[in-house]
């Protein structure tokens, strides 16, 4: 793979088979607003076409993907008709999807719900203060839901902010964890070990299986982290929703 | 009260277990459900009834179930050893138990996953369509001494019929389809792959299994730098020790290691119920085979109830004398 291709260009979109019974379209080989922006508009595009044998449409940051019954549709004929959605329009610059919600998510910053605050801060150069000034004030996307259960992807920082994942996995990240690297940011639906920096805590949990609405985050969201003592945070615990509020985006 | 199995020896890994949640990739949720589905539709066609039913999933090692009514069971999947009231059962068969009776069930013999399956299936809350639990998303958890698992209505019907298996407990040949990353590796690589003898790594859960190579690792030309994409249950990726893994019902649902190929759906069951050594290869094939092999497959699976047969009783073995009852004209569930 050479430098040439790190971005979408002349060879993105590509629609591959994904195993027997999937078709991947992608749209760049590195994230980038117009490609996630892409990917979300193609998934909301075949959700409305409602092709017949297709049994499942989901995306990924810069991919969409179509699972369909192998055994009951005619493969060739469906990756032809999704050649020709895909060739129909250009998908990076489609609007993003309606009745999506900007939620503002109380978080605790610095103290132990905050164990690599500082070291974040210093790989992003910049002290601690500034680090929750930037992050608390970037409307961030999800991107996508994945990983685990309800898990944003949530992006992007500032440029500074490209920082390596750890070499080491902290060996585990509490429901609700706030965890940054490489300009994106993900909050933690299950404990579980993670190679990113814990910079903040919420009491949101994003999956909520004995609720009515288990996801509480779809793509497309935005979310808005505003800092609260340690305090707050323990009486939002006891909030299902852990303080979070939304809004529908006009 | 209703019938149910009360446990009284668990497992480590013993969790109830359906046809999982399709549909949920968009949420982060893999479809989980029984690593191995071709033993819950054994059990479904040994017992009569529907294919969605929950069972109980056993990695490795049994348990100990008391019956608080008279219940039909089915034992399917993976081997082992089992018995009630110090009768030996057969396995790959339905039997009948008696109110009071307990089931014991002891290590694999062969494979991974065997299944505990009862007559009108377990009755558990559904959780977002399902009644399973998928250990990695914190749905359900694995069953412990004390639960009760209440069995759902069963219209009755026969049991002490078998159904033989088919051997997927050994490992062997799995078959592949190339996939948007296989030409990350080089076409020598990826022949090397097709030519390596792996042997199934003690380590793995229904998330994944490992399996490493007779030789060198294998490494992509990506390197480790790929954005994430949806990844699928049978992706065969390959971690950044070059030891390939095999993704399983709970795999996350996204991921950002280089793959390979994707298994067969067809041939998953023989890929999670490999035991820790067995050797295994992969081939890869074209669209067409592997689409001819998944028909097969499914029309083995729609033969079934053809293959059912009844357990006779050996007057020299004693093994299936629960069922012998059964076939002497008591009905279950009555």
């Amino acid at each position: 793979m050479g430098q040439a291709s790190r971005h979408s260009g002349a060879d993105y979109p590509r629609i591959d088979w994904l195993g027997l019974d999937g078709l991947l379209v992608r749209f760049g080989d590195a994230l980038s607003e117009p490609a996630n922006r892409a990917a979300l508009a193609l998934r909301h595009a075949i959700l409305r076409e409602d092709w017949p044998g297709v049994e499942e449409v989901t995306g990924a940051l810069v991919s969409t993907y179509l699972r369909f019954d192998a055994l009951g549709v005619d493969a060739g004929a469906l990756r032809a008709r999704l050649e020709d959605l895909v060739a129909r329009r250009d998908w990076s610059a489609e609007p993003l999807p309606g009745g999506r919600r900007i939620w503002r998510v109380p978080a605790v910053f610095g103290g132990d719900l905050s164990p690599q605050l500082a070291e974040s801060a210093g790989l992003a150069g910049v002290d601690p203060d500034q680090a929750v000034a930037e992050i608390t004030a970037t409307r961030l996307r999800v991107q996508t839901i994945g990983f685990a259960p309800g898990q944003p992807y949530l992006g992007e920082l500032p440029e500074h902010w490209a920082i390596p994942r750890q070499t080491e996995l902290t060996p585990r990240a509490e429901v609700g964890a706030l965890v940054v690297a490489i300009r994106q940011m993900t909050l933690f639906s299950t404990a579980a070990p993670t190679g990113w920096r814990q910079v903040a805590r919420t009491a949101l949990r994003p999956f909520r299986p004995e609720s009515e609405e288990p996801f509480v985050l779809r793509p497309g969201d935005e979310v808005v982290f505003e800092p609260v003592d340690r305090e707050r945070f323990e009486r939002l615990r006891e909030d299902p929703q852990g303080g979070a509020v939304a809004e529908v985006l006009p | 009260m209703s019938r149910a199995l009360i446990v009284q020896r668990a497992g480590p890994a013993m969790s109830l277990q359906d046809g999982g949640r399709p549909g949920f990739l968009g949420q982060g949720l893999s479809r989980g459900g029984a690593a191995d589905p071709r033993a819950l539709a054994e059990g479904a066609v040994l017992l009569g009834q529907g294919g969605d039913l929950a069972a109980v999933e056993m990695a490795g090692m049994g348990g100990a179930f008391e019956a608080t009514g008279d219940l039909r069971i089915a034992l399917t999947g993976a081997p082992m050893r089992a018995s009630v009231e110090g009768a030996p059962l057969a396995w790959g068969a339905s039997h009948l138990m008696r109110a009071g009776q307990v089931l014991e069930i002891g290590p694999v013999l062969a494979g991974v996953y065997g299944y505990l399956h009862v007559g009108g299936g377990f009755d558990a809350p559904e959780v977002l369509g399902a009644r399973g639990a998928h250990l990695s998303a914190g749905i359900g958890r694995v069953l412990r001494v004390g639960d009760r698992l209440a069995a759902g209505d069963d219209p009755g019907g026969e049991v002490g019929l078998c159904l033989s298996a088919e051997d997927r407990f050994a490992g062997g040949e799995l078959r592949a389809v190339m996939g948007p990353q296989t030409a990350m590796f080089s076409p020598e690589d990826v022949a090397r792959f097709e030519g390596t003898r792996f042997a199934r790594d003690a380590r793995g859960n229904r998330m994944g299994l490992r399996l490493i190579p007779d030789g060198a690792g294998f490494q992509s030309r990506a390197g480790l730098s790929i954005v994430s994409e949806i990844v699928v249950p049978g992706d065969i990726q390959i971690t950044g020790d070059g030891v390939p893994m095999v993704l399983l019902v709970e795999c996350q649902t996204t991921g950002g290691y280089p793959r390979i190929g994707t298994i067969l759906p067809c041939d998953m069951p023989r890929a999670a119920q490999a035991p820790a050594g067995a050797e295994m290869r992969i081939r890869f094939v074209d669209r067409d085979a592997a689409l001819a092999a998944e028909r097969a497959a499914a029309d083995t699976l729609r033969a079934l109830p053809g293959r059912i047969t009844r357990l006779v009783r050996d007057p020299w073995d004693m093994r299936d004398l629960l069922s012998y009852q059964l076939i002497s004209g008591v009905t279950a569930g009555e």
